[in-house]
């Protein structure tokens, strides 16, 4: 996975295994327990409503941005966090870029695999883009 | 008038800072183009024909004279000494210089202003009625609501990339003003006979190249549910909207591939998770905000009835431009800014500045832009509008031609705009001259003339009463005519009425198109009234039914 920005943690790198959503689903049908690091992988427009069931044992979620104007993914984490009440690592992925992390912070994600010509350094800075908000 | 408070004007100074370094990332070549471009446009920056254009949010449509003073002083320092006002109730300088935003961004911050969300795919500057708060026919005022939903909707941390852009409209009338059919969302303020304030909520409606009427998918929404229901529908959007081509990606078009019935069914379900919980208002948070928009105290003593003697174009002037209030005493003047000549919503600095004039002088200093581009004075004592009238004839502030053919909706078109297929400002100022005569033009009456040139319909052809749209053919300028738009009562979309023209002779056409409503129309039957009785067809056969010779062959 490489360098990923972690509210918590800073830059850390990281190297959990992600899967997709539909090899989550076949493997937990076959009865395979994943490997503890790993997490599932979801693309913005994944049905994840057969993931519910699973949401107390995982430990992380990331969700794909194909582009970073492809907006679904917030929505995604709002879905996740509030409504289904996910409380372990959400992550950002793919076309992550420092503008959008302040955005992406406040729906619930709390880590940040950033684009690879992102500095993530720079991009740390992001979360305090603004000190106030109204919603 | 809404006034910032510390959270507000926090918010606008760390955006413009943010804004700074975005422009300063790109202009070092650390930002792409391609990861500017949504940025700046969530600013209110376009490249366009021939500079940057900069839009300012004008947020419902009002603002207060000192405002409108630092729009005229950045139309004099950093543009060309104008600014065109717009059917979104912005305004928009065409001719800034990319540096120079940030800079006028910070100066508009000084005053409570800015140009956050005026562009891009999010949702943009809420509009409303130009009269909210003293029409006199209005249910409530619905600014209190526009500024509830202007906040919650700056900086959406979730709703700041959608598949396209996302129109708010709020009216607290009967009679619409602000053309709520025509929006992504529309909602009307509604009283319950209980007391209890809610909205109806209208869905998918929209201009541009799939012209729709909004559905009602809701008849009565608490008004504490107002966000908690916005938030749903825009979820819906948000996730199932479609991404792949731009023309569909507009929920109108969700709207009508579910169907309003399955779409609703969609918003019931998330809303059903939303409602009550944290987007849900309390009423101190509505008595706190309608305090904001208390009318200022104007003494109401003197005349209560419009005058009856003076000038000629005095009188006429009363009869255009002055429409009622909900005061006794108070009266609420409409600013023309549709002077022959002048395109259509374009004021220059020296005209600002004195409509701001105007406006601390005669309206307790408030000011609004109407969605035809003109500008309302809301608060005037009636025993003051001849005062006001001498003073805003000599700024080319007072034609008499509200609400007539002459009061031209345009957009900036070929002149300005690198969409356009056609030129749409002399295509305005063409038909005004045709209609220059007074009698004439009164005689017409009640016309809106709306012209757009292109498809995206910036000048809403489809609402005109008259509508007029550019199209190219084989790379020449030609212009289709669209029949009984309308924006309310009830709401319609123009219909082609056949071949389009060249520009020479859509003055013609219209007064062609005036000749068979004047012959047809019944004492004291508007334009639109006459042709929804009699249909198109006579219309279509004046300006069709002899070969004159001027048709296109398709
Ligand atoms: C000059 C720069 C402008 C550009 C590049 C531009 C671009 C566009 C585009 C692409 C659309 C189509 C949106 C869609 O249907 O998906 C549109 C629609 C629209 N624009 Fe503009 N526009 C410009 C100026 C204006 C101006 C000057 C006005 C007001 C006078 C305006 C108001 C509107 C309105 C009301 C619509 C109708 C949208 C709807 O309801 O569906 N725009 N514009
Ligand atoms: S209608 Fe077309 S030509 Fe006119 S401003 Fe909009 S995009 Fe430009």
């Amino acid at each position: 996975m490489g360098t990923v920005i972690k509210i918590n943690e800073g830059i850390v790198e990281d190297a959990a295994q992600l899967v997709p959503l539909a090899r989550w689903l076949e493997w937990r049908e076959a009865g395979q327990v994943p490997h503890p690091g790993s997490g599932v992988w979801l693309e913005p427009d994944d049905d994840f409503d057969a993931l519910l069931p699973d949401l107390d044992r995982l430990t992380l979620i990331a969700v794909n941005f194909p582009v970073f104007t492809d907006g679904r993914g917030y929505s995604v984490a709002r879905l996740l966090r509030e409504r289904h009440g996910y409380r372990r690592e959400l992550r950002a992925v793919g076309d992550v870029l420092r503008d959008q992390l302040y955005f992406m912070r406040r729906c619930g994600f709390d880590a940040f695999a950033l684009r690879a010509d992102q500095d993530a350094e720079l991009a740390l800075r992001a979360f305090d883009d603004y000190s106030v908000s109204y919603q | 008038m809404y006034r910032y408070d510390e959270t507000d004007q926090r918010l606008v100074d760390e955006r413009v800072v943010r804004f700074r370094d975005q422009m300063r990332r790109f202009l070092a070549g650390e930002l792409s183009e391609d990861d500017f471009r949504p940025l700046r446009l969530q600013n209110g920056l376009y490249i366009q024909r021939h500079a940057p254009m900069l839009r300012v949010a004008i947020p419902y449509g009002t603002m207060s004279a000192t405002q409108l003073r630092m729009l005229a002083r950045v139309a004099r320092e950093y543009d060309r000494g104008y600014g065109h006002f717009t059917t979104r109730c912005n305004i928009q300088y065409n001719w800034v210089r990319l540096e120079d935003a940030p800079e006028i961004l910070a100066e508009l911050a000084t005053v409570q202003m800015h140009a956050i969300q005026t562009s891009g795919n999010c949702i943009r500057n809420i509009t409303t009625d130009p009269f909210a708060g003293v029409a006199a026919d209005e249910v409530l005022d619905p600014r209190p609501y526009c500024e509830i939903v202007r906040q919650w909707s700056t900086l959406s941390p979730e709703y700041t990339f959608l598949p396209r852009k996302f129109k708010i409209a709020i009216t607290g009338s009967r009679n619409d003003r602000a053309a709520v059919s025509f929006h992504d969302i529309g909602a009307r303020a509604v009283r319950r006979e209980d007391g209890e304030i809610g909205f109806e909520v209208y869905v998918g409606g929209g201009l541009g190249r799939t012209p729709m009427v909004g559905h009602r998918i809701q008849s009565f929404l608490p008004r504490r549910e107002l966000l908690s229901y916005f938030d749903a529908i825009l979820r819906v959007y948000n996730r199932y909207g479609r991404r792949d081509k731009k023309y569909k990606s507009r929920v109108k078009i969700l709207v009508k591939e579910l169907g309003p019935e399955a779409f609703t069914t969609e918003v019931e379900r998330e809303w059903e998770f939303l409602r009550g919980g944290e987007a849900s208002i309390d009423d101190a948070r509505f008595d706190a905000m309608e305090r904001h928009f208390r009318a200022p105290e104007i003494p109401a003593d003197g005349e209560s009835a419009l005058p009856r003697n003076g000038e000629p174009a005095f009188l006429r002037w009363l009869a255009r431009n002055v429409t009622a209030h909900r005061l006794p005493g108070l009266a609420i003047v409409t600013l023309s800014l549709k002077q022959t000549g002048n395109p259509p919503g374009d004021a220059s600095a020296a005209q600002m500045e004195a409509a701001a004039d105007l406006a601390d002088r005669y309206s307790a200093g408030e000011i609004r832009v109407s969605h035809e581009q003109n500008l309302v004075l809301p608060q005037v004592r009636i025993a003051e509008l001849l005062a006001l009238w001498q003073a805003a004839v000599g700024h080319q502030l007072a034609t008499a031609n509200i609400g007539l053919l002459t009061d031209v909706v345009c957009c900036p078109g070929g002149d300005f705009c690198s969409l356009a297929n056609a030129r749409s400002i002399p295509i305005a100022e063409a038909i005004q001259r045709r209609f220059a005569d007074e009698a004439a033009l009164e005689d017409v009456g009640p016309l809106e003339l709306n012209i757009s040139g292109c498809v995206n319909a910036c000048g809403h052809h489809h609402i005109g009463n008259i509508g007029i749209l550019g199209v190219d053919k084989n790379g020449e300028e030609w212009y289709q005519v669209t029949l009984g738009g309308s924006e309310d009562a009830p709401p319609a979309i123009g219909r082609i009425i056949g071949p389009s023209f060249q520009a020479a002779d859509i003055p013609e056409v219209v007064e062609k198109v005036v000749t068979v409503y004047r012959r047809q129309r019944s004492e004291g039957e508007r334009f639109i009234d006459t042709l929804r009785r009699i249909g198109a067809d006579p219309f279509k056969q004046h300006l069709y039914g002899g070969a004159d010779g001027h048709r296109d062959q398709d």
